[in-house]
């Protein structure tokens, strides 16, 4: 369970991106952040991801304030999370099997476990065929869906998408949801940023709208105006 | 560290330096050019300090005695300089022995003209010691307590070819620290420089590793293994190369200047590479070790 009290943030040039927030996703939520650019939805996951600092407040995650979490122990709450980003963060110079395995060897998986689960999870996105071809080969959702198993391989129980379909098609896009929705289906908690209407629309979803760094609605639905 | 992550680390490395062809090479040959110097450099001030060694140890001090002191009494000083931890080593000298190489040196051409002595040693009452010291620098206070000794008539020693010596080495000692800590400020300057712009293009890289989990040691290793390697490549090329040249030179100004065998005293190959390649390798390898953590430290704040 993720719960924020009180989270306030502001950056260096003195925008007040977060205003005093208060939040609570349960275990197994599929949530989505809406609201227009520099409401902080980013800046909300940048927080949870323990990348920001927030300035006051308390972000507890599953019981642990994650505010007073020694430097050290950061890695392994990250390999709780799985994270997925609107320009799918790739590494370049891998392969899309070597992207996935590498989530795996960071967490010091053994060969005979990486050999069992990279193709397991290929199959999943559907790029079975294609574990062999670099990100520049792949086409955004195919990245994205890369991405997304990279994000899941190591099982993480919450699984945080920062615009994970801002750069594709609709039928990508739709394509990406759906994998979310079986990742959600199977016990994750899911919590999306985004900006695409159709999709909040139709998933039917907890919708939670930001608006200059306050939550404005938390309601079950649709995308709220 | 699991062993299946060191083998990962070790061949993320390789594939690094692979990966990064031009940066390797510019890193290879920025600490090969540096120890290169620090070889010729070497190679050149320890034969030089060598040569100084061997002047050095030619440089004695004489010491006479009284005149008509009983042979024992001479004897128990022998005994007393012999214990003092300045001397290297000592020879006695009887009055005879000095006559016979006097003659030698100065009547060789005709000597019949040192006939008239044959019962007449002019050089009688001259029975002496010739003590070399382990370092000349401590010839001024050596003779002052030669002086202060009882049946001791006179102490002979060149007080300006010790200064001089002595001078030298100090130079020698001096310029050579001096070049030293200029060489390595360079090349760790350099290095630093090369790794840090090879880190900043892989920085997106690094931070997708961090968001992912992975721990500070995780990222850094292949980065030091790197670092490693172009190092102590870096180190090897010049050490082999020196190692040629060094023995081609030797030869050479042996040949060309036999007539200063006495002054040009080389050291052995082995014995200058024997300290030469330890220091070389451990040098290279601590440039590219050092290089590649300082530059990788601040890219790791995610």
């Amino acid at each position: 369970m993720i719960v924020l009290k009180d989270v306030c943030k502001s950056y260096k040039s003195g925008t007040k991106a977060i205003r005093g927030i208060n939040l609570t996703i349960e275990d197994g939520e599929f949530v989505f952040i809406v609201g227009s650019s520099g409401s902080g939805k980013s800046t909300l996951i940048k927080l949870l991801m323990k990348e920001l600092e927030p300035d006051s407040g308390s972000i507890t995650v599953d019981g642990v304030n994650i505010n007073k979490m020694k430097k050290r122990y950061i890695p392994k709450y990250r390999r709780r999370i799985g994270v997925v980003f609107q320009d799918f963060r790739l590494l370049k110079d891998r392969n899309a099997y070597d992207n996935i395995a590498f989530a795996q060897r960071v967490i010091s998986a053994s060969g005979k476990e990486i050999r069992r689960r990279v193709p397991e999870m290929l199959n999943m996105v559907g790029l079975s065929a294609k574990y062999k071809s670099y990100p520049r080969q792949l086409s955004g959702g195919e990245q994205q869906r890369v991405a997304i198993a990279r994000a899941l391989v190591n099982k993480p129980e919450y699984l945080f998408a920062d615009e994970p379909t801002g750069n594709l098609d609709p039928e990508n896009s739709r394509e990406i949801m759906r994998i979310l929705d079986q990742v959600n289906q199977n016990g994750t908690t899911v919590v999306v940023v985004t900006h695409n209407r159709e999709i909040v629309d139709e998933m039917q979803k907890r919708v939670l709208t930001m608006q200059r760094g306050v939550i404005v609605s938390d309601d079950k639905g649709g995308y709220v105006q | 560290m699991k062993i299946s992550t060191f083998w990962y680390c070790l061949r993320q490395g390789i594939k690094n330096i692979w990966k990064n062809k031009l940066f390797s090479l510019a890193s290879v040959g920025t600490i090969a050019a540096c120890v290169f110097l620090l070889c010729v450099f070497y190679s050149i001030t320890s034969n030089f300090q060598n040569m100084v060694k061997t002047m050095e140890s030619s440089v004695g001090i004489t010491v006479f005695f009284n005149e008509g002191m009983a042979m024992e009494a001479i004897q128990a000083i022998g005994e007393e300089i012999a214990l003092r931890p300045e001397v290297e080593r000592m020879r006695f000298i009887s009055s005879d022995e000095a006559w016979e190489e006097f003659r030698q040196d100065y009547f060789k051409d005709a000597p019949n003209l040192a006939d008239g002595y044959v019962k007449d040693n002019p050089l009688a009452e001259c029975d002496s010691y010739e003590i070399f010291l382990k370092d000349v620098e401590n010839q001024d206070e050596f003779v002052e307590y030669l002086k202060g000794l009882n049946g001791v008539r006179k102490v002979n020693y060149s007080a300006l070819v010790a200064d001089a010596l002595v001078s030298v080495n100090r130079l020698i000692t001096l310029v050579s620290a001096g070049i030293l800590i200029i060489l390595l400020a360079v090349a760790i300057f350099l290095i630093a420089n090369k790794i840090s712009l090879s880190i900043a293009v892989r920085k997106e890289e690094i931070r997708i590793m961090k968001l992912i989990g992975a721990t500070n040691f995780f990222i850094r290793e292949p980065f030091v293994v790197e670092g490693l390697l172009i190092g102590l490549v870096g180190a090897s090329l010049p050490l082999v190369v020196v190692y040629q040249i060094y023995e081609k030179v030797v030869g050479f100004a042996m040949e060309k200047f036999s007539i200063l065998s006495g002054v040009l005293v080389f050291l052995p190959v082995n014995q200058v590479f024997g300290i030469l390649t330890p220091v070389a390798l451990i040098l290279g390898a601590g440039i590219g070790f050092f290089g590649s953590i300082f530059s990788i430290r601040r890219h790791l704040r995610v």
